[in-house]
């Protein structure tokens, strides 16, 4: 998404083929980067500082190749984008902010979505929070949460659960978000929600205030209860994900972006000119794809950019050398929470200064083929807390790198 | 007058006072420790595998009331690591036909005793091209000798009847293999014991045991949750510990030498062949493909190891199963497999140590240790699943003639009572219940074997009343939650919402345990991620580590510490590096 995004806001004419359901996941925090060394497990507060640790000590990580200024440009410019769709994001500069998951951990990320940020600002003032579950919401207990975050909370921390009026049965994240976009629906849950307040200075709710509308719903929620009120973003998939998907995508269409996105590239070959002929399509070929270069932001297993036998792991649209455990045994340890990470999080796709996947002897396979986010080799996104943030900045860098190329 | 313990009002009753009555015997010790508490029983049992549970079973239908303890949960050994297969007896024909015919004597009597546990499946025998000739053409003929009903199947029509069979069969035969669960018969085994009067403590490991004259006087017990530490003062001990009966037995300086084998098994995450398929052949390596209800388990590898404790499929060993499994079964090489586990035989070695372990009797060890200068001492270990219930019955005969009852066994001819709370281990058997009673407000807490909220507040009253407490690795042991696909991803998050909910967890104590779940669920996972799989385990390190940050929370372990014990202890999840609370509070 986001190589798209600035690809098309550098005047590129772009086309963006490939599934986007994976965002359905995602919770929309925005990370950069929070803990490093893996091994320690420490919880950097400065992300910068921790970007200058890490490429230091991990020169072949992806952000070690990159001016943090630019970092932080491309970070504004995605949430800038995001800003447009109806989503607002609160960055501090130099800090991680802490939010509140699901599960009472609490989770150190760089760019937050406004309607989730009064939990950042709740911990670090220690204010007395009231947290309120919803009755046949499953996965979402706010006594689970109080009693884990307690320890680590200086305020007082209440819970309640209540029932969401009107509704039967098991409650659904989507149906139940978009429900809330009707304001007597919102009416209703917060006066449903009213009485359970005593005193507390914030109260905190699982992620369903809308997903087109979340800014004026989470506002209009605020108003009504009178005062901070805060998202916890539920178990996946959570609308937090259906709102990052949706309103990008809309931005990315009204910028002029092609979006090719029930289908995926399934063959490639090169023209006389040295450009790129692929073909789209599901099973069988639908359409073909013509440019003059492209950028290859599939991802890795969930996202089928990598996928393995029991022998090797493999990139799955050219075919490219991928770096990785010399056998099975390196993938995976059998402590799953070991913080040495799993060896197979650091394969991937090797690139070189422009940020072209290269071969075994370090030459770029294709010279106007680019590569972005999470498919690069010697990361651990996961335990780096540095996804959304490599995802953005190489995306950037890519693009910057195909602009270079293609001028 | 009467022998002690036969018919008389005051045998010796049940050691533990349980809520709903019985004699409280527990009393303070003399040394004025206000923790220990000290009590008598008649028989005490060590070890709730398959052996342990039907003996208690066996002894509590002739009169006899015991005590079992269990130092983890019921089958935590390899009564819960094996193949689940009712063995026809065909498969050691030519290794074992003492073990051949007890295993087809005592097949068709659990059969007919405990229908429940068992899917007559019916079995086959196949022999790939390139299999040995002589073997073939001497196997109708061996298994006619010990009793054996073995069938000649044409090739032909042995494919008909399992398409997935190879097509390179050179020979087939049809045999009476059936699929046991061996859960179910354990929790069976011991419900019918506990109501006619006799007790158990799980998460209770034996910390030592104290002899004098030729008799074992006292067993020290320590409760692994809460690290309260009782005596128990026996008048018979049996060691059904299995592969560590030598380490019980050392307690009191009796030496039993056991070969530790490691045996790994592969899950599939569908039934590939309805019927047990055994490879026609000596007994070796992948031999055998077993149906297990929904799934289907291949195996298996006869890998010595030092310890017990610390067994772990290996990578190069699943390949090695896989390949050799697929020369019956191609489908097997490209198949994804759901778990990987491992279990140990214990071999009781009684040769000079040069046999290959396959030819160890896989026969049953019994011993009255009386020999050793212990007349209350007995040791009932090896064997199989198939004769727990022949073992369980001479290890009662040596009791009993011990105690001076006379009652004479009634397993033979007693079915096995099939208990209302063991049925949620079937797959399939909550869904079933869910569909017909249609209850929407029932909600699911594990999607993928739809084990609806009830099931699970039933289990929690369950296991409240044995143990005292309960946690989702209980949940998790006594149902398909996290069994599923998802291997717990999701279902583990439902199931801590729900537990903290109805006020089972207090402060961190619950994600500590989900932690301890889903490394669990890993573990058996990680020997077999790859292809398909891989989607769902990064989906799964994604939510749990790169949205939740488990890996980084502090936490004890849920378990009490084994602080004092007389040989090396190892955790079931190795430590994390210490970090000290306070840093792992984000800063402000």
């Amino acid at each position: 998404m986001a190589a798209a995004l600035f690809a098309v806001n550098r005047g590129l004419d772009v086309i963006q083929v490939g599934s986007v359901s994976e965002l359905n996941f995602a919770s929309g925090l925005l990370d950069l980067l929070a803990v490093h060394p893996i091994e320690s497990g420490r919880v950097w507060d400065d992300p910068w500082a921790a970007l200058k640790k890490l490429a230091e000590d991990e020169p072949l990580h992806p952000y070690a190749r990159l001016d943090p200024e630019e970092m932080a440009g491309a970070f504004r410019e995605f949430v800038e984008c995001l800003d447009e769709s109806g989503q607002s994001y609160v960055i501090r500069p130099e800090r991680n902010s802490s939010v509140i998951t699901h599960l009472g951990t609490l989770k150190a990320t760089y760019a937050v979505p406004r309607s989730m940020y009064g939990a950042a600002a709740a911990y670090e003032s220690g204010q007395d929070c009231l947290l309120v579950g919803f009755h046949d919401l499953r996965g979402f207990s706010s006594r689970l949460i109080a009693e884990n975050l307690r320890r680590c909370w200086t305020g007082r921390l209440r819970y309640d659960t209540v029932t969401v009026p009107g509704e039967k049965g098991e409650l659904y994240n989507e149906p139940l978000a978009r429900s809330l976009e009707n304001p007597s629906k919102l009416q209703s849950l917060a006066e449903a929600i009213a009485p359970a307040i005593r005193g507390d200075e914030a109260v905190g709710l699982p992620a369903v205030l809308g997903i087109k509308e979340v800014r004026r719903v989470h506002l209009e929620m605020e108003a009504i209860l009178g005062r901070p009120v805060f998202e916890i973003p539920t178990m996946v998939p959570s609308v937090t994900g259906m709102r990052l998907r949706e309103g990008f995508a809309g931005r990315l269409r009204a910028r002029g972006v092609d979006a090719v996105h029930q289908a995926k590239v399934i063959g490639f070959a090169r023209d006389s000119a040295g450009g790129f002929v692929f073909q789209v399509g599901g099973e069988k070929p639908q359409s073909i794809v013509k440019a003059k270069a492209a950028i290859l932001a599939t991802g890795r297993f969930f996202g089928r950019g990598l996928e393995a036998d029991r022998r090797r792991v493999r990139e799955t649209v050219f075919g490219l050398p991928v770096s990785q455990p010399p056998d099975r045994d390196g993938w995976y340890l059998r402590d799953y929470f070991s913080l040495a990470g799993h060896g197979i999080n650091r394969a991937g796709v090797e690139i070189d200064g422009r940020f072209r996947p290269v071969g075994p002897d370090g030459r770029p396979v294709y010279e106007n083929l680019f590569a972005a986010g999470s498919i690069l080799a010697h990361q651990d996104w996961k335990r780096q807390k540095c996804g959304g943030g490599l995802a953005i900045t190489t995306a950037m860098a890519a693009v910057r790198a195909s602009i270079s190329f293609l001028a | 007058m009467n022998p002690p313990g036969a018919g008389s009002a005051d045998r010796r009753g049940p050691f533990f006072s349980r809520p709903q009555g019985g004699s409280a015997i527990a009393s303070p010790s003399k040394s004025g420790n206000s923790k220990e508490m000290v009590g008598e029983c008649l028989v005490l049992i060590i070890g709730g595998g398959s052996t342990g549970t039907g003996l208690a079973r066996d002894l509590a239908l002739r009169g006899v009331s015991s005590l079992l303890l269990e130092r983890q949960d019921v089958n935590s050994g390899a009564s819960g690591g094996n193949h689940g297969l009712l063995h026809s007896g065909a498969r050691y024909i030519g290794s074992d036909p003492a073990a051949a015919r007890e295993c087809r004597e005592e097949g068709e009597l659990l059969k007919r005793l405990a229908p429940e546990c068992i899917e007559e499946t019916g079995g086959l025998f196949v022999a790939v091209r390139g299999d040995n000739e002589n073997y073939i053409a001497d196997f109708p003929a061996a298994c006619a000798r010990y009793g054996i009903p073995a069938t000649s199947v044409d090739v032909r029509e042995a494919r008909e009847l399992e398409p997935a069979l190879a097509e390179n069969l050179i020979a087939a035969y049809s045999v009476r293999d059936a699929t046991i669960d061996p859960f179910r018969l354990s929790f069976n085994n011991l419900a019918q014991a506990r109501s006619l009067g006799s007790e158990v403590m799980i998460y209770s490991r034996v910390i030592s045991m104290e002899a004098s004259g030729e008799r074992i006087v006292a067993v020290r017990v320590r409760n692994m949750e809460t690290g309260r530490e009782t005596v128990v003062r026996p008048e018979i001990v049996v060691n059904a510990t299995g592969a560590w009966a030598g380490r019980i037995a050392a307690m009191v300086g009796v030496k039993i030498n056991i070969i530790f084998s490691k045996g790994t098994l592969l899950i599939t995450p569908r039934r590939v062949a309805h019927r047990v398929i055994n490879r026609l052949r000596k007994a070796s390596d992948s031999d055998i493909l077993v149906p297990g209800g929904t799934v289907s388990i291949l195996g298996t590898t006869s890998i010595r190891v030092e310890d017990p404790d610390d067994i772990y499929p290996e990578i190069h060993e699943i390949d090695e199963i896989i390949r050799e499994g697929a020369r019956m079964v191609p489908a097997l090489d490209a198949s994804r497999f759901i778990r990987a586990y491992c279990g140990i035989r214990p071999l009781v070695h009684t040769g000079n140590g040069d046999e290959d372990d396959r030819e160890v009797s896989r026969g049953y060890y019994l011993a009255d240790h009386d020999r050793d200068g212990l007349s209350n001492f007995i040791t009932i270990t090896g064997g199989k699943l198939t004769t727990y219930r022949l073992m369980a019955e001479k290890t009662a005969d040596l009791v009993c003639r011990k105690l001076g009852v006379a009652e004479p066994c009634r397993t033979r001819t007693e079915p096995l009572p099939d208990a209302e709370e063991t049925r949620w281990t079937e797959p399939g058997l909550a869904a079933k219940k869910a569909l017909l009673k249609g209850d929407p407000a029932d909600l699911m807490v594990c999607d993928c074997e739809m084990v609806p909220r009830s099931v699970v507040d039933n289990l929690i009253e369950t296991v409240r009343a044995q143990k005292g407490g309960v946690g989702m690795i209980d949940i998790g042991q006594r149902s398909r939650v996290g069994k599923g696909s998802c291997q717990g991803t999701f279902c583990s998050q439902r199931l801590i919402a729900h537990l903290y909910d109805r006020e089972i967890y207090q402060s961190e104590a619950g994600l500590a345990e989900m932690k301890t779940f889903v490394q669990e669920r890993w573990r058996g996972q990680q020997p077999v991620l790859w292809d398909t799989h891989m989607i769902q385990a990064d989906l799964q390190e994604a939510v749990q580590c790169g949205l939740l940050g488990l890996e980084l929370t502090d936490d004890e372990q849920p378990r009490a510490e084994d602080s004092a014990s007389s040989f090396e202890e190892r955790d079931e999840v190795p430590k994390r590096t210490a970090i000290g609370r306070a840093e792992t509070c984000p800063k402000r």
